[in-house]
């Protein structure tokens, strides 16, 4: 498993593209929300935690369909699906190793975004808290949504398409716990809820990503 | 002779092949008289004026529209366990009603709301819950129409089905943390305290009753659809080989 681990976080890295590219993007959406609301900092300051959450979702989404179609073509998944380690660790690896490569730096530099959108002081420890929490759970389910898709040749759409409503729960909790973070509101209750969300994901969706992919190698 | 035998493809057409006009007719009887009785035959609401019989659309449309998802899991999960081809087309088959169920509901909500909150649309759990099954329905159908091997397709979906009703009553319930609504609570629920009165109570029962039908009728058509044009594809194919 830490071999496949390894394996992941090397191709990314070595790859090129995939790991600057979702914060570059994430960059890039940030800079461009200011130009279109204008740049009132008290409106910015108030969409900041919503604009901030979005941004790191799309740029999450942005690098999914790369967690199996190369794996998929070249047959190491194949591979994968019939080594002694089973397809659910496999997954769960997958989805970790994304994360690593997009959720963990974009939860690193999101604070560092927030001033460009004058984020309220007392709202960064809970938006690298939120971010923290929340974005294994995008990778994991993104990691299912690129299973499904994993067969088809233009599936990049439809995996946005998929993956998108169910991105939904995390997005409500994570945002709501740095705007109530913001708000000088206790944040505990979104934070928790969203962990629940996270466990479940990791606990549930690899049981479904293996069995999904073993029908796509069918 | 069990239920599991209807799932045969041909004793499912030579049964649906006399009950379908029926179900037509039902469901259109049920639905005009509904309608009829619901617009023409019952007073103004006290607050609402004549604003309050788009009830008798709105609410059998939301009802259907989330039924139509639970049929699909139910039909998802008999075809994951017992592989009954009939199950996963008829899966298939809802997909689109529901959509339609969807968006009625959520057409003539805004339609209400204009009125009533001074809006088309709030941010309201409800609404939104709405429009999130909707994207669901969307997903879903797209995921269906974009693979070819129809086993594969029948699989995939069924598992997103099951994925995705988690995540729906998820985002359900999280919503409601995130915005308190506009929207009303409970109208129909068993516990009569809160009902609405019987005046109006009668007519959108026979309304929801001839929703139920239209959908059995339209799934069942849908299926009978499904299963020509894959025979169809097999004589297509049958043919190329020969």
């Amino acid at each position: 498993m830490i071999a496949l681990l390894l394996r992941d976080l090397r191709l990314a890295v070595r790859a090129g593209g995939g790991f600057g590219l979702g914060l570059a993007f994430f960059l890039i959406v940030v800079v461009l929300v200011p130009f279109g609301v204008g740049p009132e900092t008290n409106l910015l300051s108030r969409i900041a935690p919503g604009i901030l959450w979005v941004a790191s979702l799309l740029a999450a989404l942005l690098s999914l369909d790369r967690i199996f179609a190369l794996d998929y073509e070249d047959g190491s998944l194949a591979l994968l699906a019939t080594s002694p380690l089973p397809l659910e660790g496999a997954a769960m690896i997958k989805a970790l190793a994304h994360w690593i490569t997009t959720g963990l730096p974009l939860t690193l530099a999101a604070p560092a975004l927030g001033f460009l959108l004058s984020l309220a002081p007392e709202a960064y420890a809970y938006l690298l808290i939120s971010l923290l929490i929340g974005t294994p759970a995008l990778s994991m389910i993104g990691t299912f949504g690129a299973a499904l898709t994993v067969g088809l040749r233009r599936g990049g759409l439809l995996l946005s398409l998929l993956v998108l409503p169910l991105y939904v729960p995390t997005l409500i909790f994570g945002a709501e716990a740095v705007r109530r973070g913001a708000d000088g509101l206790d944040p505990m209750g979104a934070l928790m809820l969203m962990a629940g969300i996270t466990a479940g994901s990791f606990g549930l969706l690899p049981f479904a990503t293996a069995a999904v992919l073993r029908i796509n190698l069918r | 002779m069990s239920m599991w035998e209807y799932a045969n493809p041909k004793l499912f057409m030579s049964w649906t092949r006399p009950v379908l006009p029926w179900a037509f007719g039902l469901a259109g009887l049920f639905v005009v008289v509904g309608l009829v009785w619901g617009f023409f035959f019952t007073p103004n609401d006290f607050r609402q004026g004549s604003t309050v019989k788009i009830i008798y659309l709105h609410v059998p449309a939301a009802l259907m529209a989330i039924n139509a998802w639970v049929m699909m899991l139910v039909a998802s999960l008999i075809w994951v366990v017992r592989r009954h081809h009939v199950s996963a087309l008829a899966a298939r088959a809802a997909a689109p009603v529901g959509l339609v169920f969807t968006l009625i509901a959520l057409f003539t909500g805004g339609i209400w709301g204009q009125p009533m909150w001074g809006t088309y649309w709030a941010w309201d759990p409800r609404l939104t819950s709405f429009l999130i099954l909707f994207l669901f329905y969307l997903g879903y159908i797209a995921l269906w129409e974009a693979i070819e091997d129809p086993d594969t397709a029948a699989d995939l979906t069924s598992v997103l089905c099951m994925v995705g009703s988690i995540f729906a009553i998820l985002s359900r319930y999280a919503v409601l943390f995130w915005n308190q609504g506009l929207h009303q609570g409970a109208t129909l629920s068993l516990d009569k305290e809160e009902n609405i009165s019987d005046v109006f109570w009668f007519p959108l029962l026979v309304s929801i009753a001839g929703f139920v039908l239209l959908f059995i009728a339209l799934v069942l058509l849908r299926t009978r659809t499904e299963i020509r044009a894959r025979r169809i594809r097999a004589l297509e194919a049958r043919a190329r080989r020969a």
